[in-house]
């Protein structure tokens, strides 16, 4: 086979491989939304004799008296506030940490650092927040997902705020700024590019995380997207259409972004990823 | 330090993380040890030294956490380490799709966990699901994937490897493009061909990305909770219990003093294994 014959197979041997492997899946999470329950039940990749997904969309909205837009509500609230809370609060951390040169420093990143490796204490983080009273409240769940996400965002922040000559914050004090006003009108803006990074890959997240609302949100009323999902397999053991019909809906927020961002997503990553 | 600057880069401005971070992380990690050695309610509590721990360890049930917690650690990552590195090599190479490709690898990353386990879960079915049904075609009688206990654990494995490997990618395609081109063409001078420049030059200059996939692989796999919970709670029997479901099963049969001791053996566990791993991947890099 010619070098010219030999690249083309290989491109289509791979794009075929692609879609097995990642199209499908998809196909079926659609497909077996928009059926009915007894074709959903199936669970083969045949046409459906009537597309229902309409009337999959509108009962599984419906389902729990609207549980699955409550849902939506408090999944949206809990990623806007964690990551408004994160962007400021991390971006300015990591402008103390980089910046800051004394004896307590290595040991501040120690314990910062450390965050990224070990595993919460579940039962212990939920006395405390019982204690301070925020257990089963939704700024008890946005200080978690602030907690566990400062490690990671400090280090983004403190890896990109390296690039930013000291000299910028020497000329700011020669012109009489203070420390709030010089990281809030110049340092912040600067690091617009990690800020749109973290604002991206955490929202994504934050939206798909189940673990820390299964534990520290409980509660009919404190149900978030992941959740529903969660607890509609055990209601809908036999209406598979409803639950697809709820994995496409709850999927569609971090594919819009993807869409909207996928360039910038992978190069976030790959800029923040790999410090060589 | 000059004073101009211990003001400008006042600790003020680390205040409202650390508050945070230190009340809801650090202060339950510490308090962690303490409560893994009572009979604990949350409201009250019983010191009963180191008999969570005994019982941990003893029972069949929760010691198997151990066994496939490590197991699902190690398989997790060394697949998305060799595949993370064959598709960033195949993703900077010279092929027309490559964008696209790029981005479909990504894309599973970005999906629910728990959306990702239940459709797997039914193409997994061991009669109707779509695997099987496929395989059957070809004359090829499929396992039961999720019901089988001794592949159940694995089968999990591989779905996570599919939805994570597109990070690891990400990650070697940007090792990958930092080499420089002179290594490139050194190597051309001297004659070597497709083999030699993934073995010599590829593979020991994107050490750096290899360490951070195989860190972060690593942790991911030894924490990894919702992709089990939602594919089979830890089942058939317990053959896909890691210490994280058992510290969730515990905690929902009102055990809190075991759930916590499960947490500070998975504390203990991971950073036996991380730390010395990491100092040692370190340790290599310099070499280069």
């Amino acid at each position: 086979m010619s070098r010219g014959a030999r690249i083309w197979a290989v491109e289509i041997a791979a794009v075929a491989a692609s879609i097995v492997i990642f199209w499908i899946p998809l196909y079926f999470v659609v497909l077996t939304a928009m059926k009915s329950a007894p074709e959903a039940s199936l669970m083969n990749l045949a046409w459906p004799s009537k597309i229902e997904l309409w009337q999959n969309v509108k009962d599984v909205i419906r389902f729990g008296d609207f549980m699955l837009l409550r849902a939506f509500w408090n999944s949206s609230l809990l990623t806007v506030l964690s990551i408004a809370a994160m962007v400021i609060f991390c971006s300015m951390a990591a402008f103390v940490m980089q910046r800051r040169n004394d004896k307590a420093t290595p040991w501040i990143s120690f314990f910062v650092l450390a965050g990224l490796i070990i595993p919460p204490a579940i039962v212990p983080t939920i006395w405390v927040l019982d204690e301070i009273h925020l257990f089963k409240t939704m700024a008890g769940l946005v200080l978690v997902e602030v907690a566990l996400g400062f490690p990671f965002c400090v280090l983004l922040y403190r890896g990109f705020m390296a690039a930013i000559p000291r000299e910028i914050d020497e000329a700011a004090v020669v012109d009489g700024y203070g420390a709030f006003r010089l990281f809030f009108t110049i340092i912040l803006p600067l690091l617009q590019p990690v800020t749109a990074t973290i604002i991206v890959t955490q929202s994504v997240t934050i939206f798909n995380d189940f673990t820390n609302p299964l534990y520290f949100f409980p509660g009919a009323k404190n149900v978030t997207v992941q959740l529903t999902l969660y607890n509609y397999t055990s209601q809908f053991v036999s209406q598979w259409n409803l639950l697809f019909a709820n994995i496409l809906l709850i999927t569609i927020p971090p594919l819009a972004l993807f869409i909207f961002f996928n360039k910038r997503i992978v190069a976030g990553m790959t800029a923040g990823s790999v410090k060589g | 330090m000059s004073k101009v600057f211990k003001r400008i880069y006042t600790y003020q401005f680390l205040l409202p993380a650390a508050i945070v971070y230190t009340v809801i992380f650090i202060v339950p990690t510490l308090m962690s040890f303490f409560f893994s050695l009572t009979r604990w309610t949350l409201s009250d509590w019983d010191f009963i030294g180191l008999r969570n721990f005994t019982t941990f360890f003893k029972e069949p049930s929760l010691s198997i956490g151990f066994k496939n917690t490590f197991i699902y650690a190690v398989v997790t990552c060394s697949l998305k380490v060799v595949g993370g590195l064959l598709l960033g090599v195949f993703l900077t190479g010279k092929i027309k799709t490559k964008d696209y490709l790029r981005s479909v690898v990504f894309f599973p990353t970005l999906v629910s966990t728990i959306a990702v386990g239940i459709t797997f879960s039914m193409m997994m079915h061991p009669t109707e699901g779509l695997i099987n049904t496929t395989l059957a075609r070809f004359g090829i009688e499929g396992p039961d994937w999720l019901g089988d206990t001794r592949i159940a654990l694995l089968s999990v494995a591989m779905v996570d490897v599919w939805k994570g490997v597109g990070f690891a990618t990400i990650i070697y395609i940007a090792g990958i493009l930092s080499i420089p081109e002179d290594y490139y063409e050194a190597l051309q001078i001297d004659g070597g061909g497709a083999w030699n420049k993934f073995w010599s030059i590829i593979v020991p200059l994107s050490r750096p990305a290899t360490n951070a996939v195989i860190i972060l692989a690593f942790i991911g796999g030894l924490r990894s909770f919702d992709l089990i919970w939602a594919m089979t709670q830890g089942g058939p029997g317990f053959a896909t219990d890691v210490i994280a479901s058992i510290i969730y099963k515990q905690y929902q049969g009102g055990f809190y003093g075991l759930s916590t001791a499960g947490n500070v053996i998975l504390f203990l566990f991971v950073s036996i294994l991380v730390f010395p791993l990491s100092r040692y991947l370190n340790r290599k890099e310099v070499d280069l």
